[in-house]
């Protein structure tokens, strides 16, 4: 468990990231920040390790001050994953994996044994082990971050917008397979984005930032998607434009989802139709028993 | 084209090998000033270079006592510290270790500077101490500059090493000094044309040392690499990037 005990932090040149900021991660579950640039959302991932100490205010692992422990130690227990994977140029993916092991004083042999196990584990080919990170595509530097960050079994995962810098179809496989590792490894992530469709794809607790730290909204997607706080929230998922309110109209005995400005969202087969679709499987819906999407209302037989 | 072919005909001229004060030795000992002066200047410019380079201070100061080293003539300081410390080998250290530093401390800091933030913050990131980031991360991916840095040095004292004989029997320089002085000209331009040849092997041996020590990862990710090779090749013998284990 990750708990944010009032935490303030102020630049030097006297930007005031976060302010005030109090709550509580759970652990063993995602946890995503969400919020465009300037809501400080990276500031407060980079202060659970560390790299950013609060002006004011405490940070407790499982009731422990973070303050209290040595930087170097506490990095060293909790994995990291950046964008543009932050991977050693001169070090092959095999090595870039195994460094913090290394540095712990695993053997070398080891270390590469359970790195080529990682690699295994986040989807790559063992072939690419003797590679430099150059050699690889963007997705598979990022896989080869993901493994690094798991590389000392840390109970924690601190991810900033691993999944920015690469394509929509690599991303969308990316989220796929961190879904499956987050079932699979049982960690306690803190994720960064500034894409809420991520944010509610991957987090179990999404909490939505304004600018300055200041919680908009915290809880789960179904929660947030249900009941948005306030106007900002509303804005910010896509509620106020109507995207996500659906409705159903029927066209000749077949039913057929339509957002609020009359396009047509989607078909539904007939026996998903039985039940409403709860909010949250709307983007499930959309890539599974949906099909057709965005299409402008012409009315009458659509299908 | 008289001087040149009097010059060519002495450095062959047997006479001028005639140990002690001989051609070969005067070339060892212009080699091994050389030598010294950069090992005295990289001893001080490195670990001060690489102080800037990893905390970012004393950039400004750096760039501006570096520059204020350059614009020293170093003849002028040559007769100075000798008009200090008398005639002997210590004045040329002195002035010519002066001369190599600026580029040697410029080429340690840039080094550092040149390596992308986002390569040095993950390293701390994930748990390296600064004494290992700059032993592991920035060492490395800054040598190329720094080997730069050391080769322009090395080519600034090489030459300017002949000034040693102004003030001490040294070095190849002595062939100037005593050509000038006695108006043998075949005497000066030969001892000129030694040293040029000598700047010359050196600089040769640097370029290829500056593209051995490039770490691999490094080389493997550059464009011209791709470029050396044939298009054709490179397209039937490349890997093709697949994404992930489904490929």
């Amino acid at each position: 468990m990750i708990e944010y005990r009032s935490v303030t932090k102020q630049f030097p040149d006297g930007t005031l990231a976060v302010e005030d900021f109090s709550l509580v991660l759970p652990s063993r579950q995602t946890t995503v920040f969400v919020g465009s640039s300037g809501s400080g959302k990276t500031t407060l991932l980079r202060m659970i390790n560390r790299m950013v100490d609060p002006t004011s205010g405490t940070i407790e692992i499982d009731g422990v001050d973070i303050a209290t422990l040595a930087p170097v130690n506490l990095r060293r227990s909790i994995g990291y994953v950046m964008q543009n994977s932050g991977l050693l140029p001169h070090r092959t993916v095999v090595n870039n994996v195994a460094t913090v092991p290394l540095l712990r004083g695993v053997p070398r042999q080891k270390a590469r044994e359970n790195a080529l196990a990682l690699l295994d584990t986040v989807g790559l080919d063992r072939s690419l082990a003797d590679r430099y990170p150059s050699q690889l595509s963007g997705g598979q530097q990022q896989r080869v971050g993901v493994a690094r960050g798991l590389a000392v079994d840390p109970n924690i995962l601190l991810m900033d917008e691993p999944f920015g810098a690469v394509d929509p179809i690599v991303r969308a496989e990316l989220q796929q397979e961190l879904r499956r590792l987050q079932v699979e490894l049982d960690k306690t992530v803190v994720f960064v984005t500034h894409d809420i469709e991520e944010a509610f794809l991957l987090g179990d607790q999404v909490v939505i930032l304004r600018t300055g730290g200041q919680i908009a909204q915290v809880g789960t997607p179904s929660e947030i998607l249900a009941n948005p706080a306030d106007e900002f929230v509303a804005s910010f998922v896509g509620a106020d434009r109507g995207k996500r309110a659906l409705h159903f109209e029927n066209h000749n005995g077949s039913d057929i989802l339509v957002d609020s400005e009359g396009r047509i969202a989607g078909v539904i087969e007939t026996d998903a139709a039985a039940s409403v679709p709860p909010p949250q499987s709307v983007s499930e819906s959309k890539a599974g028993s949906v099909s057709g999407s965005g299409a402008p209302a012409q009315g009458g037989d659509q299908r | 084209m008289n001087f040149f072919l009097d010059a060519i005909a002495w450095i062959f001229d047997p006479a001028n090998y005639a140990e002690p004060g001989g051609i070969v030795s005067r070339l060892l000992e212009h080699l091994l000033f050389t030598f010294v002066t950069l090992v005295f200047a990289s001893v001080i410019a490195i670990p001060l270079g690489y102080l800037i380079g990893h905390t970012g201070r004393g950039r400004g100061f750096a760039i501006a006592g570096a520059g204020g080293l350059r614009a020293l003539p170093t003849l002028g300081l040559l007769t100075l510290v000798a008009l200090w410390v008398g005639i002997g080998l210590e004045a040329p250290y002195v002035a010519l270790t002066i001369l190599a530093i600026p580029p040697i401390l410029a080429g340690a800091y840039t080094g550092f500077e040149a390596i992308e933030r986002g390569t040095i913050d993950a390293a701390r990131a994930v748990g390296m101490s600064e004494g290992q980031i700059v032993a592991k991360v920035e060492v490395p991916l800054g040598l190329p500059l720094l080997i730069g840095g050391i080769r322009s040095a090395t080519l600034q004292v090489v030459a300017t090493a002949t000034l040693a004989a102004y003030v001490a029997d040294f070095g190849l320089g002595r062939y100037l000094f005593a050509g000038l002085k006695t108006r043998d000209y075949a005497e000066m331009l030969g001892g000129s044309i030694l040293v040029i040849l000598l700047a010359l092997v050196l600089e040769g041996i640097f370029a290829l040392v500056q593209r051995l020590v490039v770490p691999r990862g490094v080389i493997a990710g550059r464009p011209e690499d791709v470029r050396a090779r044939p298009i054709r090749s490179r397209a039937a013998t490349g890997t093709p990037v697949t994404e992930g284990r489904s490929s």
